[in-house]
């Protein structure tokens, strides 16, 4: 599998805190990797750099071959990368349809089209002309999923899907995802939720405080391992009586195989 | 009866209201900045056309279709160099930029032309007029102006929701942040949206010169007029926009019925009871971000 | 903690002074100085009448005139956020409270102070009108109120319509004790509209508006009262600026409702702040100076002049947005002690 999106020594500072510091990572084609990690662990940030949303300050971004580090929020759509935002961010004055259209603007032509978007959604036919701000999670989620895909991304980066979102809602929406991987686009996703993570991903990275602490393939990683991972608790056989994160520890890295 | 003839006036008098006020309010949904220099913007486009029909033999049709586009370009590049740092500065920038521009434009009009007041030729236009009655009669270019205004305000309408960059223009006023996720040059399109602002004021603006006489200094009288068309008419919607200059234009017209003297104190008033008894306007925005 | 690398971080030893107890203090030794300092100035300019021509306090005049505006209206802009390019109207409404005054037979320089309180009480229920806006458009509103209460005035013809009038009841004054009179008059204002500044920024009501500043919702939400907050400045800028209108008229002895009800004065206030240094209570003091010294240099270029000063307000706003002050500043140097410095006591 050819290597889609490579980030290598990322760092992302916010103000004087790296919130980011100093993170491998890579998406082949065809892949869904995924990000998980505690609040504040840097995943939204790390999302938010490969999108262009925030300078990097250290490290490089390679896009298909080519080194997207310093480019433009706006111009990597039409690169082949699209974010959707946490929190979804649909524009509240414009109707669905708009939503979508907006997509467009700077879309490439493949695959993805409204009617086609619409098919993966079909509540969206009776809904076009309503405007968004009247959606409910859930939907406005599938709006902005769809807002990306018609731009037919060749990297579609998903940032906390079910952030604010019924359980169900959220699996619905990612049932979506393998059709989307279908049809040609790989996913590099943020997930609070670990579990719905490792159900989906092909490959996952765990980061604490802005650091990659494990990485490698769900099936290859236990519960332990990640538990250790996402929390930052030091790796010793006598854990219990031992209590609290020790930011200083080394990073437990799993190796990608 | 010249109240009737007042009435009709007033009127027809929101219509240039309207055009003045339009580009104010598009500059304000999609940047969130007044353009102090608005009506100076105005002023210069008026000087413009006069120096282009005195020195060429471009005839005043001629000088409008140069004029417009001209500050089209000009609104576009001042977006891009000026405003564009000032809007990453602060927010108190942007209003001392446009008011450094005021001072600046006021001051080298009269630099150029003297406190002399001109008038743009508009030929048998300016005085050919509709006769109702005895009485009542309203003039060809005043129903033009309110034609015209009608026309500019159905294509921006046009413009913004049916076509992509009036959307983009739409999206970028909700959220920018989530616009350039997508694709939008935030740049360009506030660019944009100066370009049409001052194309608009510069219409309005000509349109104004060739009713009335017109001098440097005017031009902060027709921000303030816009501004009241704006409020009076509720923020966000273009057609209140339509509505409020409408008010303002019949306010002014009754109050110099009364006494001329009350002209534009009358229109204040309205102002100020509006913002006292219906600060959101005759027609509020839906509201949004 | 039983980490096996000992390693003394930043924190701990922070912690470690914090342990102790601390003292806060308001100013440094730059503030001391300063007072010092700024106590001898003012003392000689009062002396000023007795030793200089009147060419000299004149010229003061129109300096510690501009000195007192500018620093009203930073005190609304730089610390209560509210940008008015409307504050001429209390600068006329003092005028002419002045000379209304003056016609009911209270001493002119007396009513200087009076217009103060004259101005607080008419900005009470504008505020009310003014605050229903927010922003860019609070700016412009303030400005069509400037143009009402000018239009408004212009109808009074007992106080001159719209040509203005004179001011009569001084002429029976020797000149140069009137003169005199008038700089002690303007000294005093612009020295208590400072003090005033100095003195909120150091209240309770400054620390509020200092954070409201910052954060407005924030502020809300830790229990301050925002629109209290806003509309206490407001008055005591209205107070401020009708006192300087007082000034005006008592030093020209005309009033002419175009002059003093004109939107250049809001033009001179923006200027001197934004070149000082918007928000710190030293821009208006080193803006006013440059300010004073480019209009001397410039007066003879006629509309170059104007010109000129768009075109620095301008390239300030864009490439100086913290003033000369400002850039100075972030140096650390504080002339005023209105921050707050920690000391751990060792």
């Amino acid at each position: 599998m050819t290597t889609l999106l490579e980030v290598a020594g990322l760092t992302v500072h916010h103000g004087q805190l790296a919130a980011v510091s100093d993170v491998d990572l890579s998406v082949a084609e065809g892949e869904i990797v995924a990000v998980i990690g505690a609040n504040g662990a840097g995943k939204s940030t790390l999302l938010g750099a490969v999108a262009g949303a925030h300078r990097a300050s250290a490290g490089t971004v390679t896009f298909a071959g080519r080194d997207v580090t310093r480019l433009p929020a706006h111009r990597r759509v039409a690169a082949g990368i699209c974010l959707v935002p946490e929190g979804r961010r649909l524009f509240p004055s414009l109707t669905v349809e708009e939503n979508l259209l907006t997509g467009r603007y700077r879309g490439r032509n493949g695959p993805w089209t409204l009617p086609r978007v619409v098919d993966l959604f079909p509540w969206m036919a009776q809904r076009r002309r309503q405007v968004s701000a009247q959606l409910s999670g859930g939907e406005q989620q599938a709006v902005a999923i769809g807002r990306a895909l018609v731009a037919n991304p060749r990297l579609l980066l998903l940032d906390e899907l079910s952030l604010g979102l019924a359980p169900v809602v959220v699996r619905r929406i990612y049932e979506v995802l393998p059709e989307i991987i279908a049809s040609g686009t790989s996913i590099l996703l943020v997930e609070q939720d670990v579990g719905q993570a490792l159900r989906v991903a092909d490959r996952v990275h765990c980061l604490l405080e802005g650091r990659g602490v494990l990485a490698g393939r769900p099936a290859d990683l236990s519960v332990a391992d990640v538990e250790r991972a996402y929390f930052g608790l030091r790796s010793s056989p006598a854990l219990a009586g031992e209590a609290g994160p020790a930011p200083d520890a080394e990073p437990v890295e799993g190796g990608s195989r | 009866m010249n109240w009737l003839n007042a009435v009709l006036q007033g009127l027809l008098l929101g219509g240039l209201y309207a055009l003045f006020a339009c580009g104010l309010s598009l500059m304000f949904g999609v940047m969130r900045i007044v353009n102090l220099a608005h009506g100076d913007f105005a002023v210069l486009a008026a000087f413009l056309a006069y120096s282009t029909v005195s020195g060429t033999p471009l005839g005043i049709l001629g000088a409008t279709i140069v004029v417009i586009p001209v500050f089209a370009l000009l609104g576009y590049l001042t977006q891009r160099t000026l405003i564009q740092r000032a809007l990453q500065t602060g927010p108190l920038s942007t209003l001392l930029v446009t008011f450094g521009l005021s001072i600046i434009i006021q001051n080298l009009l009269l630099q150029g032309y003297s406190a002399d007041t001109r008038a743009l030729p508009a030929g048998s236009l300016v005085s050919a007029s509709l006769k109702l009655s005895g009485q009542v009669s309203i003039s060809y270019l005043a129903l033009l102006t309110f034609g015209l205004a009608v026309v500019v305000l159905l294509g921006l309408q046009a413009f913004l929701s049916r076509t992509a960059l009036g959307r983009m223009l739409r999206a970028t006023a909700d959220d920018r942040e989530a616009a350039t996720l997508v694709g939008a040059d935030s740049r360009h399109l506030y660019g944009v949206a100066t370009a049409i602002a001052f194309a608009t004021v510069a219409l309005a603006g000509l349109l104004f010169a060739m009713r009335s006489s017109f001098d440097p200094s005017i031009g902060p009288t027709r921000l303030l007029f816009a501004f009241e068309a704006v409020v009076i008419g509720g923020l966000g919607s273009l057609w209140g926009t339509l509505l409020g200059g409408m008010v303002l234009g019949l306010a002014q017209t009754i109050g110099a019925q009364l006494d001329p003297a009350l002209t534009l104190l009358a229109g204040h008033v309205i102002f100020l009871a509006v913002l006292a008894f219906r600060p959101q306007g005759l027609i509020p925005a839906r509201s949004t971000a | 903690m039983s980490a096996p690398t000992q390693r003394r971080s930043v924190t701990d030893g922070l912690l470690d002074r914090a342990a102790g107890p601390v003292s806060v203090r308001r100013g440094g030794r730059a503030s001391a100085w300063t007072g010092v300092g700024l106590f001898a100035v003012v003392a000689v300019m009062a002396y000023l009448p007795y030793v200089a021509y009147t060419t000299v306090t004149d010229a003061l005049i129109t300096f510690l005139l501009l000195l007192t505006v500018s620093s009203m209206w930073n005190l609304l802009a730089g610390y209560a956020g509210l940008v008015s390019v409307g504050q001429q109207a209390y600068l006329g409404l003092g005028a002419y409270a002045v000379l209304q005054l003056s016609d009911w037979g209270v001493q002119p320089f007396v009513g200087v102070f009076l217009a103060a309180g004259v101005c607080a009480v008419i900005a009470v229920p504008t505020s009310l009108l003014a605050f229903r806006l927010r922003g860019d458009y609070f700016a412009v509103g303030t400005w069509v109120i400037a143009e009402v209460y000018r239009l408004v005035m212009v109808r009074d013809t007992a106080l001159g319509g719209g040509s203005g009038r004179s001011l009569t009841t001084l002429s029976t004054l020797d000149q140069s004790l009137r003169e005199a009179l008038t700089y002690w008059v303007a000294l005093a204002v612009a020295v208590l509209s400072v003090l005033a500044g100095y003195l909120l920024i150091r209240s309770r009501l400054g620390l509020a508006l200092t954070a409201v500043r910052d954060n407005e919702v924030a502020a809300a939400s830790a229990g301050v009262d925002v629109g209290r907050a806003k509309r206490a400045v407001y008055l005591l800028s209205a107070a401020g600026t009708g006192a300087a209108g007082g000034v005006l008229l008592v030093s020209s002895l005309r009033v002419q409702p175009d002059t003093v009800f004109g939107v250049q004065w809001s033009a001179y206030m923006i200027f001197i702040v934004i070149i000082g240094g918007l928000g710190y209570l030293e821009g208006p003091l080193i803006g006013s100076l440059i300010f004073f010294a480019l209009q001397r240099w410039l007066a003879d270029y006629g509309v170059w002049y104007l010109v000129l000063l768009g075109a620095i307000a301008v390239a300030a706003a864009v490439w100086l947005p913290r003033g000369v002050w400002g850039a100075v500043s972030s140096r650390g140097v504080r002339l005023f002690g209105v921050g707050y410095r920690l000391d751990a006591k060792r």
